[in-house]
């Protein structure tokens, strides 16, 4: 009786797999941080650093002490375990209902966390995917053959998964902490097709699936990785999702 | 059914109706006039499957938005995000400027 107070008792927790970025881990915490408090949504960010010698660590700890431990959660690992697990690993120290996974290299701009979130509320969708393929959409600092590869492999992802979203090796997504728990589970392949395979089973599985187009500035510290043995393991993981799904 | 399947079954189809037509099955005074035609279809089709392919390919490579303003405007947040770390105490390992 009298006031009606606004209470969404959603929250966010952001899952940042971490290996030596020690020079992307404080901005991008800073971006998040930033754009977070200015949306006014509950969130975490949850630092899984896989050992790092770089420091990625005792940055992680000096930020914790500047923003909060309730904000910033590190929860290191000791060697480097794969992504999947990174995930699994971050969630079970997840306080949110909702799980935000990005990379930590400052390709994902934190500014499309809103747009998810918003995405999300619109027509209840499990997943938000980040996609580089439509609208706004783009990338920065590829050259002609890194487009030609990335839309070359996209079409033919398209025309034999038909996975019901246009950007599949994406990683900035957002997903209910439920529907990411099954999907981790139902998903064998390792690095980055374990994205993918994600959304791949996500229809199978018959989750909804919502798209925001986002902006993709190629990594600005450190060194972006598509070499022969990417390609070989992207055409493995589509023959066998092809096969199997 | 998994899409190997999905596409076993539609390629089998097509392929029956090939052969049937191929082999005169089916009777139809086109397909008699056009022996050569019929015979290279699943060829024509292919080569111009792969035209389609590589003409949508190329435009969206040359359609791929190029984020200029995206990354010149991280650069500044880059140089905003340092200035404020290290008000708030925060030690970088290295001096980037």
């Amino acid at each position: 009786m009298g006031d009606e107070i606004e209470t969404t008792k959603d929250k966010y927790s952001i899952l940042l797999p971490t290996y030596n970025e020690v020079e992307n881990l404080p901005i991008i915490i800073w971006l998040i941080i930033k754009h977070m408090k200015d949306s006014g949504h509950d969130y975490e960010v949850i630092i899984i650093d896989d050992g790092s010698p770089d420091g990625t660590q005792d940055a992680a700890k000096q930020l914790q002490k500047i923003y909060g431990e309730d904000k910033i959660i590190l929860k290191p690992r000791e060697k480097k375990l794969g992504l999947g697990t990174a995930y699994i690993h971050g969630m079970k120290h997840a306080t949110g209902n909702f799980i935000i996974i990005m990379d930590a290299d400052l390709s994902h701009h934190p500014k499309f966390i809103t747009q998810f979130i918003e995405k999300q509320k619109s027509k209840n969708y499990d997943v938000v995917s980040g996609t580089r393929y439509v609208g706004d959409g783009g990338v920065s600092g590829w050259d002609f053959k890194r487009k030609l590869i990335s839309r070359g492999a996209n079409f033919l992802t398209q025309l034999l998964l038909r996975p019901g979203a246009s950007d599949l090796t994406g990683s900035f997504r957002l997903y209910k902490k439920d529907v990411l728990e099954k999907l981790i589970k139902s998903c064998v392949s390792k690095g980055y097709v374990f994205q993918m395979e994600m959304i791949v089973r996500a229809r199978q599985l018959r989750y909804t699936v919502g798209e925001v187009p986002i902006t993709f500035v190629d990594r600005v510290y450190g060194e972006s990785k598509l070499g022969g043995s990417e390609i070989f393991q992207f055409a493995k993981a589509l023959l066998y999702l092809f096969a199997t799904t | 059914m998994t899409k190997l399947f999905e596409w076993l079954a539609v390629f089998g189809v097509l392929g029956a109706v090939w052969l049937s037509l191929v082999n005169n099955k089916i009777e139809c005074a086109l397909i008699k006039q056009h022996p050569t035609l019929i015979l290279f279809s699943p060829v024509i089709f292919l080569a111009l499957f792969g035209f389609y392919a590589a003409t949508v390919v190329l435009y969206r490579v040359f359609t791929f938005n190029n984020c200029e303003k995206a990354a010149a405007e991280l650069q500044e947040e880059i140089q905003e995000a340092r200035t404020e770390l290290t008000k708030l105490g925060f030690q970088f390992k290295d001096n980037h400027d």
